[in-house]
């Protein structure tokens, strides 16, 4: 007893497998101080430290990428954190997120006539919260990930003091996050009393063992039923929806591509860990869970989608029915009940880093079209005449369009298709089939905004101005979905192995 | 010998009979800010060589060969199983030829009236991706081919189309994804069970046909999926809807595309991986289609006789027509498929030249209304002949090429289909009458004022018709060396059937 109480050892923390973390953090804390203690800085200045921070870190996580490759998985900091290519994979889509939405918030507060450092500072920080969530390997770490990032986040939400609608999705988005939050607190606290560890790793041992820990099954599927809702608040499945498209719409656009890419990568990434590797022992209880889940956020996401009239609600509603496609993947893995999880988690992790890519391009592009009009519109109405006055941008918002609708030779195509192959593999066909119907129905949103870009009559001609940055950021991102649609294999090259987890 | 097949594989030209289309859209979309007046041309260049291309093809097609021939594969994506995989034998050959010849002839024959760029753009685009639709011998392949030919039909339909365009292009659009988004499962599923037979993860169709053993239940269900996606595509009763609005909305060029050549990519689809991959799962479900398509043969014929638009009228022609295709597939006897594939061909060049035709008059008369067309045979006589010509292989007419294929899949689907074929042996008395019909309330009477100044095939029209009239008449007189070529593939097939099926 006496040598627990003497000897408190720190564990042995390798700086350079968390080096990409560290600069994220420096990163946020310089813009923060500097920024502060500095007369305002040339306009664009602060967007462009936050990209090559974030620039920085996702150079480095592809050297860790590359350590990975060469000496295999293994977890980090007394085992809170892990280290694989799922994990890097998810945190290079996370600060690709935060690098194209810093371009574009310098933009965009441009375009408001205001330039401020704290935003940056806080899309870092979130990305910290995301990284750490997509690598924890244990509960308490994941919570502290996700409170970090939805802190950044709400405060994000509300960033424009300008306007009502910032502050009203801002608290919303707040006080929703605040019940997801306690419930999936109260969710790892029953998990612990019923498995006696709250690292993912441990919890799989104990209830694959039957000597240690007695098993307790109704604390443990309380706790991952409550775990389950509270990650469906975060990536926002239906039923526990409700607040996204208010907040989608209500936040600045760019705060809104964040969200819907960075946010959604680290809490789907974090869920789809917590399952596969804590709890693939009970996956038949949870596997119908994101069954039904799974089922109504794809139904319920595209048809609500269609009969929206603002594009910013409309891509919410999407961003819903892609979430729902994600957990098609997820189930897949669910009927492989052994860390052995098959093509359910490669499929997922291609369509979180496609999707994310996706998401921010399109909305820039509505960014860009909102700051046409003096009150920032994003009705279908903006997009009028965007075709004839500005063809090389509508060309570029068609292509992702139709890649979030998933037509073949884009990427929307091929993360579409291995989660569909995924589910088929493992004999889910009732879900494959309700995901493409989905897909069917959310084209149909797709296809209402081509129509206003290109065959509505626009009495309106003043042509949309793309600013450098945005023009960046929205090509990388049609570069990104045309390539890897047309070449699949790049990046299918890379998720080979993304199957091997950290456990040890 | 082998030295001969060598040097054909040498040059790829399947390949490019896809990529030319694709590279000529770019350089046209790259011309249209700056050089507007080249636009035309680089189209009909891009067009031009592949139409020349295609009839290379055809002159170099090993006729009574039964395999895929100048076949063309390259790993694509690894990974998954998927090679870029092409080839040709009967049963495409003459599809690919249409294809390759029909592309320029819209193309020089119709004025888009607006933005140039973007309708040839698209056009070339479309063209790339029927061209790989009927070259595609790789599941995965086929499905995007069969998927992004949607994209540019979308834009040509709802961009230059009439008053009711967006709407018929977003029901044409949503039709055929929801159609497809079956297939795609289908494809999958197939792919994921042949594993199992085959100890490997391939889209290669050949492979997969040859190669698995599908359980009867599983085969029904991959069938049915395969069966839904071309069901739209064609369209079978009752998966039809789309197809009149699309075609009464759709520019001239855009129709004349859409019944020559898009609607055989579900009687095409039918029988390269319907039949091909799942022979007793088609045989098992044939009543169902044979059905389907004799409904789909009487209710176009009538619903074209009640049509007081011109050009609906020929869209539920193509109805009617589309079922005696799919008849003929589903038979299975080696005359009513090579009937089949002969009609695929023959509709598109008939249908295609009636839509050309009704597009003129529109350009003229600026409606389409029946009723407000009269005694044009006065006014245009030349008019009014080729017209005759066409509407008359369109219904058959001996001596015509609509009257070969026709007959074949009567002759063929007789025995194995012997009451559906009575049936619809009576669809070919009702297309005699509501063509017949609707010429003579059209071009027969006396022109009132309105009609009196229709004005006479220009040279440039009467070119273009002339391409037209030429294989109506050559091929309905001497369909011989087309049959030659047709043939040896659909006997491989059927045996196919007949081994799978014992």
């Amino acid at each position: 007893m006496n040598d627990q109480i003497a000897v408190f050892v720190g564990p042995a923390i390798d700086w350079f497998s968390i080096s990409p973390l560290l600069v994220l953090l420096f990163g946020a804390l310089f813009l923060l101080l500097v920024g502060s203690l500095t007369p305002q800085w040339r306009r664009g200045w602060y967007g462009l430290t936050s990209a090559l921070t974030a620039g920085t870190a996702i150079i480095l996580s592809i050297l860790l990428w590359r350590d990975i490759s060469s000496s295999g998985p293994k977890l980090l900091v007394g085992s809170a954190l892990a280290l694989d290519h799922f994990a890097v994979l998810a945190s290079i889509a996370i600060c690709s997120a935060v690098l194209l939405v810093s371009l574009l918030t310098s933009d965009y507060l441009a375009g408001e006539n205001t330039d401020m450092p704290e935003i940056y500072s806080l899309y870092l920080t979130a990305a910290i919260g995301g990284i750490v969530m997509v690598a924890a390997n244990d509960l308490i770490v994941l919570f502290l990930g996700l409170e970090t990032l939805s802190l950044s986040l709400y405060l994000l939400a509300a960033s424009n003091r300008k306007r009502a609608e910032s502050q009203e999705a801002g608290l919303k988005y707040f006080i929703l996050g605040g019940f997801a939050s306690a419930f999936f607190l109260y969710g790892v606290a029953l998990t612990y009393g019923a498995t006696g560890s709250t690292r993912l790793v441990d919890i799989n041992s104990a209830l694959n063992s039957y000597i240690t820990v007695p098993r307790n099954d109704t604390l443990l599927l309380l706790g991952i039923g409550l775990m389950l809702v509270g990650f469906g608040f975060k990536v926002s499945l239906v039923p526990f929806q409700s607040w996204t498209p208010d907040v989608y719409q209500g936040s600045p656009t760019p705060v809104t591509a964040f969200m819907a890419s960075a946010g959604k990568v680290a809490a789907l990434v974090a869920l789809v860990r917590v399952f596969v590797t804590a709890f693939p022992s009970r996956a038949d209880d949870w596997g119908p869970a994101v069954f039904v889940l799974s089922a109504l956020t794809l139904v319920v996401g595209s048809v609500v989608a269609v009969v929206q009239t603002d594009v910013k609600r409309m891509l919410a509603y999407s961003s819903i029915s892609h979430a729902g496609f994600i957990l098609v993947g997820l189930e897949a893995s669910s009927h492989r009940a052994s860390p052995e999880v098959g093509d359910g988690l490669t499929a997922i992790a291609i369509y979180v880093v496609l999707y994310a890519a996706l998401v921010v391009g399109t909305f820039s592009v509505v960014t860009v079209v909102a700051q046409k009009s003096n009150d920032g519109a994003t009705s279908l109405d903006a997009f009028k005449g965007i075709g004839r006055n500005n063809p090389v941008l509508a060309l570029a918002i068609t292509v992702l369009l139709l890649a979030q609708a998933g037509v073949p030779l884009t990427s929307g195509f091929v993360a579409k298709f291995g989660v569909i192959q995924a589910a088929v593999s493992v004999g889910s066909y009732e879900l494959a089939v309700i995901a493409m119907v989905a897909a069917v129905i959310a084209a149909f949103i797709y296809l209402r905004i081509m129509v206003s870009m290109w065959l509505s009559d626009s009495t309106d001609s003043v042509s949309v101005e793309v600013p450098l940055f945005s023009t960046i950021a929205i090509a990388i991102a049609v570069a990104v979905t045309l390539v890897i649609g047309v070449l699949p294999s790049l990046l299918l090259d890379l998720t080979s192995d993304l199957t091997q987890l950290a456990i040890k | 010998m082998i030295a001969a097949s060598s040097e054909v594989l040498n040059f790829p030209i399947l390949s490019l009979l896809v990529v030319l289309p694709v590279i000529g859209s770019i350089v046209v979309a790259l011309l249209g800010g700056s050089r507007p007046e080249w636009i035309k041309l680089a189209a009909l260049i891009s067009s031009v060589s592949t139409a020349a291309l295609s009839l290379w093809l055809l002159a170099a097609f090993k006729s009574g060969e039964a395999g895929f021939q100048f076949v063309s594969k390259h790993d694509w994506i690894s990974q998954w199983g998927i090679s870029w995989h092409l080839g040709v034998d009967g049963i495409s050959l003459f599809l690919i030829v249409l294809t390759g010849i029909l592309f320029p002839l819209v193309i020089v024959g119709i004025d888009p009236h607006h933005n140039e760029t973007s309708y040839f753009a698209w056009m070339l685009l479309l063209q790339a991706g029927v061209m790989g639709s009927f070259l595609s011998l790789d599941l995965f392949l086929f499905f995007v081919m069969f998927e992004i030919v949607l994209v540019p039909m979308y834009f040509l339909i709802g961009g230059w189309g009439y008053d009711q365009r967006v709407y018929a292009a977003t029901k044409f659009f949503l039709y055929t994804m929801a159609g497809s988004a079956f297939m795609l499962i289908g494809i999958i599923a197939t792919v994921a069970l042949a594993q199992r037979d085959l100890g490997v993860v391939t889209f290669d169709l050949v492979k997969i046909a040859e190669g698995a053993n599908f359980s009867t239940n599983a085969a029904r269900w991959l069938f049915l999926s395969f069966a839904i996606a071309f069901s739209v595509k064609v369209p079978l009763f009752p998966f039809h809807t789309w197809l009149p609005d699309a075609h009464t909305q759709a520019p001239t060029g855009g129709s004349v595309i859409l019944a020559g050549v898009l609607l055989k990519m579900g009687t095409y689809g039918f029988l390269r991986f319907g039949v091909y991959l799942f022979p007793q799962a088609a045989m098992w479900a044939r009543p169902a289609i044979f059905t389907l398509a004799v409904i789909g043969i009487i209710y176009g014929a009538i619903a074209a006789t009640m049509q007081r638009d011109l050009k609906r009228l020929v869209a539920y022609s193509s109805v009617a027509h589309l079922g005696f295709i799919v008849l003929g597939t589903f038979a299975l006897s080696s005359q009513a498929v090579t009937g089949a594939v002969m009609q695929m061909v023959n509709h598109g060049v008939s249908t295609g030249a009636l839509f050309l035709l009704v597009g003129m008059i529109y350009e003229r008369r600026h409606t389409r209304e029946i009723a407000e067309l009269r005694g044009l045979q006065h006014v245009a006589p030349i008019f009014a002949g080729v017209f005759t010509v066409v509407m008359l292989s369109s219904v058959g007419l001996p001596g015509l090429n609509g009257f070969v294929g026709e007959f074949l899949i009567l002759i063929g689907s007789f025995g194995p289909a012997r009451w559906w074929t009575v049936v619809a042996t009576v669809g070919v008395v009702l297309a005699a009458l509501y063509l017949l019909w609707a010429y003579q309330r059209v071009f027969h009477g006396e022109p009132d004022e309105a009609n009196s100044s229709f004005k006479e095939l220009t040279l440039r029209e009467g070119l273009l018709m002339s391409v037209f009239l030429a294989i109506i008449v050559v091929s309905g007189i001497y369909p011989k060396p087309i049959l030659d070529r047709i043939e040896p593939s659909v006997v491989a097939l059927i045996e196919h059937v007949e081994g799978q099926t014992k």
